[in-house]
């Protein structure tokens, strides 16, 4: 750390003469950003320019495709926590940020976009590569804003740092024209946001609430305990173990939420949700008391939404207000940040163990094996099952692994069946359901966890969405394991029109290329492996190797995802085939 | 909490207290938009306070439709505070412009009189025409319209709806609602707005 502070630029004197562009660069030094995602172009080059030798030791990862810069980005807020950086130029770069923005808008990632922009006078004049950058990010950001003049920029960027890191963490764009790029100004120094008056990040916890939930919690006699990404966001998983362990309530999660408690912890009753577990889905409709936590109740999680724990009294925790009562009713609703929140709420709940309870959830997971997850992760012939290589996986990983996932079976397969020890270890596309978004996100996940194992677990329509961003890894040297989970059919609608549309496979039959070729190519070692025999042996190639790997597993074509909780249907009409 | 929302439609005058930014009524909009609700009348101007913007927002929704509506417009980063009324809670008026030739409403002092019954008053008066201004309700604004047709009305307009919410004291009851449906530290409205530094406590 200490390197680190000695090698950060000291910030201009007041009063010096420097471009917009630079002020821009001083920003993100202050804001402690140490890697940038981008990609150049003509109306950002007055930063790129400033960034050639800016002092520091601020990296920039040049990217193939801006949604793969944006992608990365998220991945890398995801795994560190902190707030993901993102460079594009002004049209084309701006709006092939679009995906990203949305995506990191519903999962709550914290962001911040520079779009170049073209000079202020051609501003709505159709210039070249100018789109309205503002009025197309606006439903897809948190905030954003339009600098005109050089002379806004520290107190824009100590904004937009404050407002994306803050509340409900989420992505900000800031749009500057090239004019106030390259504009000269009278520096007056940096000051990082703390404070805006219209913005109130959290609110002033309110104990009366706290005790009402209490009470509710200490009088149940079949709580359930629902968590999701919020107590990964707020920091607050210490909070949450305590919360839990003191009140001895089962607990279940959002895929969003995975990690934050180990997944062998006695409590950690399993996934949410319509590919989630057996007990969680069926037990929300048997409860008394559901403590919702840093979780929206996604028509994923829920379900048909007039059937959904119509039994139970609801306690929501949340630190967004709009999300109180948005689907589901609540009976107390705790508005705040649940590292506040929480251990107010441990103090006043009673030390318990809800023993009998929390057996009727294993009583399920014990039917679930029988039905479903034995024959996943263990079969012992046939071709091979994406559970058994996430099963296999875990074995050799021992859950240290940070688990990037794409979208589809294999995002559910790995969700249900990763082993996690730690929290910001299963980095996902939730809301939005990106395919394409495992590659990118993995290389930021990298950056911003150096330290740990990354896998990108990916399907073969996925990985052919952002596959440029081999590049990436090529060029950045970075260490991503890349797993490609390929049944030759884009699994997912498959298995929906297999269940749903009488079998008749509209467009999901997939061709995918060489992969192992594609990854020699870009001067990535991989392997294919078609064989059960080989499994384990490629796997630990994969993690042994030094850098990067592409393994592909070729899997069954034709496997469906069990249990499911078909669309508008209860979750406790759970199917187990 | 109240239990049971009323489910049917009805209008709702939305108060919206923000920065003045650009690109505001865009994100204020497209909350609307979003949801394929049609905002029935949008009136923005500065407030009574220095730098602060006031938008009225007709609809004609339910209340759980407007109150989750009211949530994600102060959501907004620049949004200071959201209300939300029945038109019963509020003193509202539109007001219109007519123009009619002035020959006509010369020769007949029938239309002087109609005008003078329906409050409306001369703004312009031209000799090849006259711009009469009334304000009211839809109904009498509407009124009029019908009234100087036949009398060669040539142009009309009216302006969307401003709101006042009724007396404090029913104003205060407003907030303590709220404060219910949000459970959240919320300061009285006036301190809220014109001590603007210090009532943020966090």
């Amino acid at each position: 750390m200490l390197t680190q502070e000695k090698q950060a630029p000291a910030l201009p004197e007041t009063d010096t003469m420097i471009s917009g562009s630079q002020a821009l660069l001083h920003a993100l030094s202050v804001e402690g950003v140490d890697t940038i995602f981008g990609y150049p172009g003509g109306a950002i080059m007055p930063i790129y320019d400033a960034l050639f030798d800016f002092p520091g030791n601020m990296k920039h990862v040049l990217v193939r495709h801006e949604q793969g810069g944006i992608h990365a980005g998220q991945g890398y807020a995801r795994a560190s926590g902190k707030v993901g950086v993102v460079f594009a130029t002004s049209g084309p770069g701006a709006t092939n940020l679009i995906t990203g923005l949305a995506d990191a808008l519903i999962d709550s990632t914290p962001l911040v976009c520079i779009t170049g922009q073209v000079f202020a006078h051609l501003l709505g004049t159709d210039a070249f590569q100018e789109a309205d950058v503002i009025g197309i990010t606006t439903p897809v950001t948190k905030w954003n804003y339009q600098v005109t003049d050089a002379t806004e920029i520290p107190a824009v960027l100590a904004k937009a740092f404050h407002i994306a890191s803050t509340g409900r963490p989420g992505p900000v764009l800031i749009d500057i024209t090239k004019n106030a790029q390259l504009q000269k100004f009278a520096f007056q120094g940096y000051e990082r946001c703390v404070h805006i008056r219209s913005y109130r990040p959290k609110p002033i916890v309110r104990k009366e609430y706290i005790e009402r939930a209490a009470e509710l919690i200490n009088s149940a006699k079949k709580p359930f305990v629902l968590w999701g990404q919020g107590v990964i966001l707020g920091s607050a998983e210490q909070e949450f173990k305590a919360f839990l362990e003191k009140s001895g309530i089962p607990a279940a999660w959002t895929i969003m939420g995975a990690g934050a408690l180990p997944s062998d912890h006695p409590q950690n009753v399993g996934m949410l949700g319509m590919h989630g577990n057996y007990g969680p889905n069926v037990m929300t409709n048997e409860c008394d008391v559901l403590i919702a936590i840093g979780m929206r109740f996604d028509d994923r999680v829920t379900g048909r939404l007039d059937k959904y724990a119509k039994q139970a009294k609801i306690i929501h925790l949340d630190i967004d207000p709009a999300e109180i009562d948005k689907n589901v009713k609540t009976t107390v609703p705790v508005w705040g940040d649940c590292k506040e929140t929480l251990p107010l709420l441990t103090q006043l709940v009673e030390q318990k163990q809800h023993t009998e309870w929390l057996a009727k959830f294993r009583e399920f997971e014990q039917k679930e094996i029988d039905a479903v997850i034995r024959e996943e992760l263990f079969p012992s012939s046939g071709e091979m099952t994406m559970g058994e290589v996430m099963q296999q996986l875990n074995e050799l990983t021992n859950g240290e692994a940070i688990i990037v996932s794409d979208v589809g079976q294999h995002q559910m397969v790995a969700c249900r069946y990763a082993k996690l020890n730690h929290t910001r270890s299963n980095i996902t596309s939730g809301g939005l359901g990106t395919m394409g978004f495992a590659l990118p996100a993995a290389i930021g996940a990298k950056f911003g966890a150096p330290d740990r194992t990354v896998v990108a677990v990916i399907g073969d329509g996925g990985i052919q969405m952002t596959i440029q961003e081999l590049g990436t890894i090529m060029q950045s040297d970075v260490d991503v394991k890349i797993m490609i989970l390929n049944n030759q059919f884009l699994g997912m609608v498959r298995q929906w029109q297999e269940l749903f549309h009488e079998r008749r496979y509209s467009f999901v039959d997939i061709q995918s290329p060489d992969y192992v070729q594609v990854a020699k190519g870009y001067g990535i070692s991989g392997r294919s492996v078609n064989e059960r025999a080989d499994l384990t042996d490629a796997l630990r190639e994969m993690l042994a190797h030094p850098g990067s790997f592409l393994l592909e597993v070729m899997v069954t074509k034709e496997n469906n995802v069990f249990p499911m909780v078909p669309q508008g249907c209860s979750v406790s009409e759970i199917r187990l085939k | 909490m109240s239990e049971q929302a009323p489910i049917e439609k009805q209008e709702y005058n939305i108060t919206v207290y923000t920065e003045n930014h650009v690109g505001l009524l865009n994100r204020i909009a497209m909350i609307f938009t979003r949801r394929k609700i049609n905002i029935d009348s949008l009136n923005v101007s500065p407030s009574e306070i220095e730098g602060i913007h006031r938008f009225n927002i007709v609809i004609n929704e339910t209340e759980e439709v407007v109150s989750k509506i009211a949530r994600q417009i102060e959501k907004q980063v620049e949004v200071l505070k959201v209300y939300f009324n029945t038109n019963e809670d509020v003193i509202w008026q539109e007001m219109a412009l007519y123009k009619v030739p002035t020959d006509i409403i010369a020769e007949k002092a029938k239309v002087e009189r109609l005008l003078r019954e329906n409050g409306a008053r001369a703004v312009v008066i031209r000799k090849d025409y006259t711009v009469f201004e009334t304000t009211g309700h839809r109904e009498e604004t509407d009124n009029l319209i019908k009234v100087l047709q036949p009398f060669g009305l040539i142009e009309f307009v009216r302006s969307a709806r401003i709101a006042i919410i009724k007396g404090s004291d029913g104003f205060n009851r407003k907030l303590r609602e709220f404060e219910r449906a949000e459970p959240g530290q919320e300061a009285i409205e006036n301190e809220f707005l014109n001590s603007r530094d210090k009532v943020f406590t966090m």
